[in-house]
C-alpha cells in the first residue's frame, strides 16, 4: 500500500485555483456576520474580502459581497455551504453567473511637504482621486475603482509620505437589468 | 401570559411529550411552568450532557423531535458535545438553554455563557431572544427548522428577564419562512434519467445512509419494495442499517472501514451507485481517489452541501429522500422498466464469489467469550423475546461487531453515535428510546470503557424504573485504540488500558439495578436470558477476549479493495505515513 495517499488530499490531479466574489443576501440579524465569517473558518475556506452592510432597511436584508479563492470543487462547497444558513435569502457567484462589476473605495492620508505635497495631487488627480481633507501638511485622497488600481495608487502614494489606508473592500453587482 | 408560560404552552402545542432536562438558576421560572401542568413530562437527567443523548435516542426511535432544557454557563456549555453529536448525524433536536437577564449579558455574570457563539458551529441555527413578543414566533419556527429539511439541533437561548416578561402568545397556522425553504422536491427529468441508468445497468448497487431513516417509515417501505423490483443488490451505511433488512438476500451488509468484504468490494467494482441519504463520508470512502473508479454515480441528498463534497457525482438529485425513493418506484413501475437480467445474474455470481470469503468469521470453538458470540447470541434472545426490540451503542471496537454481527430488520431501532463517535452516547440515547417505549427491551451494547463516560445517568434510569439492559462487552481496554496501536504504533499501549474498573455487580446493585455476570462462553446464554427476563435495568458483564480486534478493516488511507480481513493480514499489513496522519 505504498501508494496510499491521505483522504484529506483529495485529489490525484491537481485542480485550478479560482478568485470567485459572491454576492450574498441575508437578514439584517444579529450575529449574521460571525456565522458567515464562522463558516469560513471553521471550515478551512479563504475570505480575501469581505463587506456588508444593510441594503435595504424595510425589508430588514444586509448585502454581503464576500471575495474567496478555491477549487472549482471548494467553490461550489461554499455557495452550498452559505445557501444552507437559515437567514441566508440567496447566493450568487458573480464570477460565474456572467459579467459584473467590482468596486472598492479607499481613504488615502499622505503627509509631506513641498514638491512631495505637488507630485501626490498630481497623482490624485490622474487616477481621479479627491481630496476629502486637507491640512498644510497633509490630504485624505478618496479613491475608488478595482482593487489593482487601488493598489496601484496606495504603492504610489508610499514614498510621498503614506501615513494610513482605510478599505471598504470589493463590492459587487451583476450588469444587466437583473438582481438577486 | 409570560415568556416561560410560553414556552411550555408552544411545546405543548407542538405535541412534545416528554422534556429531557436539568434545572438551574436561569432557567427557573420554566421549570415553575413545568411544575404547574400534567401535559409534558420531564426527565431529570444526572449531566446536561445525558440530556440531549436522552433527547437523540427519543427522536431517532420515534421520528419526533427530541426537546432538552439547560441552564445558562454550564449546562448549556455541558449540552454541546450531544449538540455536535445531533448536527452531525442529523437528529431533529431542540434545546432550551437559559440565559442571565439581557441587561447582565456580555457582564461576565454568574453562570454567563456566550451560548449562541459556542453553538454556533454545532446546530443548525440558533436563536437569542431579545423580546418576549419574538417568543412565539421563534418557538414554533425553532421546531419547523429542526425537523424539515436536513434535521438538525436549534437552540433557543432564553435570557431569565424574557422568562418573567408579559407578552402575547400565539400559534401559527401555516408556516412559511422567509428565507429558510428547503428543496424537497426531485426534477422529474433527474427521475427519469436515473431510472434509465438502473435500466441500463449491469453491476448497480444501493449504497443507502441514514437520510433514509430520517425520511420517515415509508421511505423505507419504498426503498423495500424498490431494492425487490430491481433485484439490485444493497448496501447500508452505519446510519442507514435497518432502512432495509440486513438478513435480507440482497442486502451485503454494512459498507466503509468495517464494513463486510463484499460490501465493499461491490462499492469498489459497482457501475452504477445509486446513493440515498448517504454523505460519502471517509469512514465509508476510504481511499477518495481510488474510491468506485469506474461507477456512475447517482446522489440523492436533502441538502445540496453533501453533494459533490468528498466524491464528484454524475447525476445529483438534491431532494427528500422519501420523495425520491416514491418517484423512482413509481416511475420504475409506470414505465414498466426491465433490468439487464444477464449482466444483474453475472453481478451477483461475482458478490457470492465474495460473500464466499465469510468476512465474519471469528473463532467459535474459543474457551474465552468472543465478543462476536456474545452478539449473536444477544440477538437470537432478542428475537427469542417476541418483542419489540431496539439497540443503542456507544462507540468503539463493541460497536462496530454490533453493527456486523446484529440483525437490522426495521428502521428507528437502531441508535449509534455515527458522525461524532461520541462515546457516552448509549446510555442515554437508550435512556431516551425507553422513554418513548416504554414496553419495549432497549439493549444497549456498550464498552467498559464508553460506559464510564456517562455512567451518572443510571440513577436517571433508577428514578424513572427504566428496564433498560446495559451489555457490556467487557475486554478492560479502549478496544478500538488498542487496534490502531497496535496497527500504526508498534503495539505501544499507550493510556489504552481501563485500569480501577469497578465491581459491575456491586455498582448495578448500588443504583437498585441487577448484576450479572458471564466468564465463560457456557454461561453466556443463560445470562443473556436472565437480562432480558429481569424486570427492571440490568448490568450484564460480559467478561471477552481481551485480544480481540475488529475485522475487516480498511486501514486509514486505504481502498475498499485492500481489506484487512484478520489479525494475521493485520501483522503484515504495513499502512503508509500518510494512512498514519488520518483518523
Amino acid at each position: 500500500m505504498a501508494n496510499s495517499s491521505s483522504v484529506y488530499e483529495t485529489q490525484s490531479r491537481v485542480d485550478p485555483i479560482e478568485r470567485h466574489t459572491l454576492a450574498v443576501l441575508v437578514d439584517n440579524e444579529p450575529g449574521i456576520l460571525a456565522r458567515v465569517a464562522g463558516l469560513f473558518s471553521g471550515r478551512g475556506y479563504n475570505i480575501d474580502s469581505l463587506t456588508v452592510a444593510e441594503t435595504d432597511h424595510m425589508a430588514g436584508l444586509s448585502r454581503i459581497t464576500v471575495v474567496t479563492t478555491g477549487t472549482p470543487m471548494i467553490i461550489e462547497q461554499i455557495k452550498s455551504q452559505l445557501g444552507r444558513l437559515v437567514p441566508v435569502h440567496d447566493v450568487a457567484d458573480l464570477t460565474s453567473e456572467g459579467p459584473h462589476v467590482e468596486r472598492e473605495l479607499a481613504l488615502v492620508k499622505v503627509a509631506g511637504r513641498g514638491e512631495h505635497r505637488v507630485e501626490a495631487l498630481r497623482t490624485a488627480d490622474i487616477f481621479r482621486a479627491r481630496a476629502v481633507d486637507s491640512t498644510t501638511e497633509s490630504f485624505v485622497f478618496e479613491i475608488t475603482g478595482s482593487s489593482e488600481k487601488v493598489d496601484a495608487f496606495i504603492d504610489l502614494m508610499k514614498p510621498l509620505g503614506l501615513v494610513d489606508v482605510a478599505r471598504t473592500g470589493v463590492v459587487a453587482i451583476a450588469r444587466g437589468a437583473g438582481g438577486l | 401570559m409570560t415568556g416561560a408560560a410560553m414556552v411550555v404552552r408552544a411545546l405543548i402545542d407542538q405535541g412534545v411529550e416528554a422534556v429531557f432536562g436539568y434545572p438551574g438558576g436561569a432557567v427557573l421560572p420554566i421549570y415553575d411552568e413545568i411544575f404547574k401542568q400534567n401535559q409534558l413530562k420531564h426527565y431529570l437527567v444526572r449531566q446536561e450532557g445525558g440530556a440531549v443523548h436522552a433527547a437523540e435516542g427519543y427522536a431517532r426511535s420515534t421520528g419526533k423531535t427530541g426537546v432538552v432544557l439547560v441552564t445558562s454557563g454550564p449546562g448549556a456549555t455541558n449540552a454541546v458535545t450531544g449538540l455536535t453529536d445531533a448536527l452531525m448525524d442529523s437528529i431533529p433536536i431542540i434545546c432550551l438553554t437559559g440565559q442571565v437577564p439581557t441587561h447582565l449579558i456580555g457582564n461576565d455574570a454568574f453562570q454567563e455563557a456566550d451560548t449562541t457563539g459556542i453553538t454556533r458551529p454545532c446546530t443548525k441555527h440558533n436563536y437569542l431572544v431579545k423580546d418576549v413578543n419574538d417568543l412565539s414566533r421563534v418557538m414554533h419556527e425553532a421546531f419547523h427548522v429542526a425537523r424539515s429539511g436536513r434535521p438538525g439541533p436549534v437552540v433557543i437561548d432564553l435570557p431569565k428577564d424574557i422568562q418573567f416578561a408579559e407578552g402575547d402568545y400565539s400559534k401559527p397556522e401555516a408556516f412559511e419562512h422567509r428565507s429558510y425553504r428547503p428543496k424537497t422536491e426531485p426534477e422529474p427529468a433527474a427521475i427519469d434519467e436515473a431510472l434509465d441508468l438502473m435500466a441500463k445497468a449491469e453491476r448497480p448497487l444501493f449504497y443507502i445512509g441514514g437520510g433514509v431513516i430520517n425520511a420517515g417509515p415509508q421511505a423505507s417501505a419504498d426503498l423495500r419494495s424498490l431494492v425487490r423490483s430491481t433485484g439490485f443488490p444493497i448496501t447500508q451505511t452505519l446510519m442507514g442499517l435497518g432502512a432495509f433488512p440486513t438478513d435480507d438476500k440482497q442486502s451485503l451488509g454494512m459498507v466503509g472501514m468495517h464494513g463486510l468484504y463484499e460490501s465493499n468490494m461491490a462499492m469498489h467494482d459497482c457501475d452504477l451507485m445509486i446513493a440515498i441519504g448517504a454523505r460519502f463520508d471517509d469512514r465509508v470512502t476510504g481511499r477518495i481517489d481510488a474510491f468506485s473508479p469506474n461507477s456512475k454515480k447517482i446522489h440523492v441528498d436533502i441538502d445540496a452541501s453533501s453533494i459533490n463534497k468528498n466524491v464528484r457525482v454524475d447525476l445529483p438529485i438534491v431532494a427528500d429522500a422519501g420523495r425520491t425513493l416514491s418517484l423512482l418506484l413509481k416511475g420504475w413501475r409506470s414505465r414498466n422498466l426491465k433490468v439487464n437480467a444477464k449482466a444483474i445474474d453475472l453481478w451477483w455470481r461475482v458478490i457470492d464469489k465474495w460473500r464466499e470469503r465469510q468476512c465474519l468469521t471469528y473463532d467459535k470453538t474459543s474457551k474465552i467469550i468472543k465478543p462476536q458470540l456474545a452478539l449473536e447470541l444477544l440477538q437470537a434472545a432478542m428475537e427469542k423475546s417476541g418483542r419489540e426490540y431496539f439497540v443503542t451503542t456507544e462507540v468503539g471496537q463493541h460497536q462496530m461487531w454490533a453493527a456486523q454481527f446484529l440483525q437490522f430488520r426495521d428502521p428507528n431501532r437502531w441508535m449509534t453515535s455515527g458522525g461524532l463517535g461520541t462515546m457516552g452516547y448509549g446510555l442515554p440515547a437508550a435512556t431516551g428510546v425507553q422513554v418513548a417505549h416504554p414496553d419495549a427491551l432497549v439493549v444497549d451494547v456498550s464498552g467498559e470503557a464508553s460506559f464510564l463516560m456517562n455512567m451518572q445517568e443510571m440513577s436517571t434510569i433508577s428514578q424513572y424504573k427504566l428496564p433498560i439492559k446495559l451489555f457490556i462487552l467487557n475486554n478492560q481496554w479502549m478496544g478500538m485504540v488498542r487496534q490502531w496501536q497496535e496497527l500504526l504504533h508498534g503495539s505501544r499501549y499507550s493510556e489504552s488500558y481501563t485500569d480501577s474498573l469497578p465491581d459491575f455487580i456491586k455498582l448495578a446493585e448500588a443504583f437498585g439495578w441487577t448484576g450479572l455476570i458471564a466468564n465463560d462462553p457456557g454461561e453466556l446464554e443463560s445470562v443473556i436470558d436472565r437480562m432480558i427476563q429481569v424486570d427492571g435495568p440490568v448490568i450484564a458483564d460480559i467478561r471477552v477476549d481481551q485480544k480481540e480486534n475488529c475485522f475487516p478493516m480498511i486501514p486509514s488511507g486505504a481502498a475498499h479493495n485492500e481489506m484487512l480481513m484478520g489479525p494475521n493480514a493485520a501483522q503484515t499489513a504495513e499502512v503508509s505515513d500518510a494512512g498514519k496522519a488520518l483518523v
